[in-house]
């Protein structure tokens, strides 16, 4: 059976100040995978994220989405930042930061109605986070912040699911709900790549990991590829990590 | 009232409404300061303007003035940028060059035209009235409530419009990328309204007084209210407010009108930052103090949950032990007593059942750090506020 990809990067380069950060990355990502993107700080892990979703132009390469440029397939990706990214003190409520990501599939000037109201309630639901609708986004936890993010990719109904260290600074009843959801999405057939940073749960979590240290180290399935050997060479000193069969 | 007593007081609601849409948003993406260096640097697009039409009211002058704006935002950005100096030294370096460059353009070649300095920073609200608009011999008001008026229905509709594109790529530039909506877009469709209420406005009420009205109501608002939506409307109503009060502090001080609005903005935005509800400075430092008792609480808990020994839980010897003052000691000790947490049985105090658990639960948050029990804890430190 042929493989179909979600998404295939072709030798990207990205480079801030002419400093490559990423260079001349070869990524082909099958449909279907829960895929963890590891390598130390400095790596570019964020970079290639924001590359395949357009944020950043690269200097060389292309980046195709279920065979097109991103522009048009921007329906069929959802992005989750890291938490960090925006002012939490902006005057709105959980349930309108869900909201937003209805905003894609409205288009411009067309309004959120009951419908779109309807599918973000039932995300909040899903993460667990209904009751605290109408709370002010700054009241709310990291690991609370985290899941009204994960909500509001959920609201965009994609089919690849983009997600910048979305366990970063949440307690471990949050780690566990999302990546239960997370597990969830891939059984319905989604592509999920997230950014992440503890090697320990990598076998846990994951099905497909790639390694990045400014160059493409290696990708394909945990089982196969996640080992010292990798690890060793991504981070450049000698690694263990004990992966349990 | 005299008809232009009514028409300046028109005017300075509508500059209040008109200034105040884009500055609730320049005051959500931290960039109030951009409205200050639009308001001085369209000075060389006014003049410019006016050696092209030799108009003062021409549509194009304004439309060339709003271009300057727009072009000092894309230099200031420019010049960030390069990553040589940072975004407020930018900002202090574009718009005095721009501004200079039209005091020296207006001083050469504009000495006999109603176009001076001190007109342009402070404005003229009172003679206002006096510039009016004809048509076919009509006299249909003055120009200004023409050309705000104006300004302030293309905002609104504007706003109406893409309220829902301006709040996701302001509360997200990153989310509004990916969903299709071009945050540069949506940037420089502000700094285009924001330029061009700027020129529209500070023909009446001059460059210091449009920065003043952009920035105080929205600041205001934001101290009020949690929804972008009301925080809008409060900062068009605030701006009428300090519109209209100004007006009339301005009237029977006989003084400016635009240096009493600003004066009148500048203490009601006092009020709310002294006053509001729960962003006022008042209310935080009144839960900081709440926030800290109950630290001291805790402390105190603690202490009683870790000493068995009578010795420890002497009341009087409460202070030496864990280096507390008496009235501190006593807040504390009342406030345990008063929510049941401890009882005082010959000068020995001991935890209560609800004492002991509260004392559990607190330990278990301070070693996990889990945010789930600081969500629990919440509920508990309720118990002791007010």
């Amino acid at each position: 059976m042929e493989t179909k990809y979600a998404i295939t990067v072709d030798d990207l380069t990205v480079a801030y100040n002419y400093k490559p950060v990423l260079w001349d990355i070869d990524l082909a990502i099958p449909e279907g995978v829960l895929m963890a993107i590891v390598g130390p700080n400095g790596a570019g892990k964020s970079t290639l994220i924001k590359s395949i979703l357009g944020i950043i132009k690269p200097i060389a390469g292309s980046v195709k989405i279920f065979g097109k440029p991103y522009k048009k397939q921007y329906k069929e990706v959802a992005y989750v930042p890291q938490k960090g990214s925006v002012d939490w003190d902006f005057p709105t409520t959980a349930l309108d930061v869900v909201m937003m990501g209805t905003y894609g599939s409205l288009g411009w000037i067309k309004r959120p109605g009951q419908k779109e109201k309807k599918a973000a309630l039932e995300a909040l639901e899903k993460v667990g986070m209904l009751s605290f609708k109408s709370r002010q986004i700054s009241q709310l936890s990291g690991g609370q912040q985290q899941r009204i993010f994960l909500a509001r990719a959920l609201v965009q109904n994609a089919s690849i699911y983009l997600m910048d260290e979305p366990f970063q600074g949440v307690d471990a009843t949050t780690e566990k709900a999302i990546i239960n959801i997370l597990k969830e999405l891939r059984k319905a057939g989604k592509t999920l790549i997230v950014v992440h940073h503890d090697l320990q749960t990598v076998p846990e979590y994951f099905d497909w990991v790639t390694f990045l240290n400014v160059k493409k180290i290696a990708t394909g399935p945990v089982k196969d590829i996640f080992n010292d050997g990798n690890l060793t060479k991504t981070y450049g000193i000698n690694y263990k990590v004990s992966v349990q069969e | 009232m005299s008809s232009a007593q009514i028409e300046i007081q028109l005017i300075a609601c509508l500059v209040a409404i008109a200034c105040a849409i884009p500055g609730t948003f320049l005051v959500l993406r931290k960039m109030a300061m951009i409205s200050d260096a639009i308001s001085h640097s369209i000075l060389p697009g006014l003049v410019i303007g006016f050696f092209i039409t030799e108009d003062l009211n021409s549509p194009w002058l304004i439309l060339l003035a709003a271009v300057s704006g727009v072009i000092t935002v894309i230099m200031v950005e420019f010049i960030q940028k390069t990553g040589l100096v940072k975004e407020d030294t930018a900002i202090g370096l574009v718009f005095p060059a721009l501004f200079s460059i039209g005091v020296i353009l207006i001083a050469k070649n504009a000495n006999d035209v109603h176009l001076d300095v001190d007109a342009v920073l402070l404005g003229e609200l009172a003679f206002a009235p006096f510039d009016r608009l004809f048509v076919n011999g009509v006299d249909l008001g003055a120009k200004s409530i023409w050309i705000i008026g104006t300004i302030v229905v293309i905002t609104l509709t504007l706003l109406i419009t893409f309220f829902k594109e301006l709040k996701v790529s302001t509360f997200d530039k990153q989310l509004a990328a990916t969903l299709g909506f071009s945050p540069l877009v949506i940037h420089y469709g502000l700094m285009s309204i924001a330029s061009v209420t700027t020129v529209g406005a500070f023909d009446a009420v001059g460059a210091i007084l449009v920065v003043a009205l952009m920035i105080a109501p929205a600041a205001m608002a934001y101290l009020l209210t949690n929804n972008l939506k009301k925080m809008l409307i409060i900062a068009i109503l605030a701006g009428i407010a300090s519109a209209l009060i100004g007006y009339w502090v301005a009237h029977y001080l006989d003084a400016s009108i635009a240096g009493s609005m600003t004066t009148v903005l500048g203490f009601l935005f006092l009020l709310v930052y002294l006053f509001a509800p729960s962003k006022g400075l008042i209310s935080v430092l009144y839960r900081q103090k709440r926030q800290q008792v109950e630290v001291y609480l805790l402390t105190f808990m603690l202490h009683l949950q870790n000493h068995t020994e009578e010795s420890e839980r002497h009341i009087n010897h409460l202070g030496e032990h864990i280096n507390w003052g008496k009235m501190q000691s006593k807040t504390v000790v009342d406030l345990a007593l008063k929510n049941n947490m401890i009882v005082i049985d010959d000068n020995i105090i001991s935890l209560t059942e609800k004492g002991k658990g509260f004392a559990e639960k607190a330990i278990d948050y301070i070693t996990t750090n889990s945010t789930v029990a600081i969500e629990e804890m919440k509920e508990d430190f309720f118990l002791f506020r007010g």
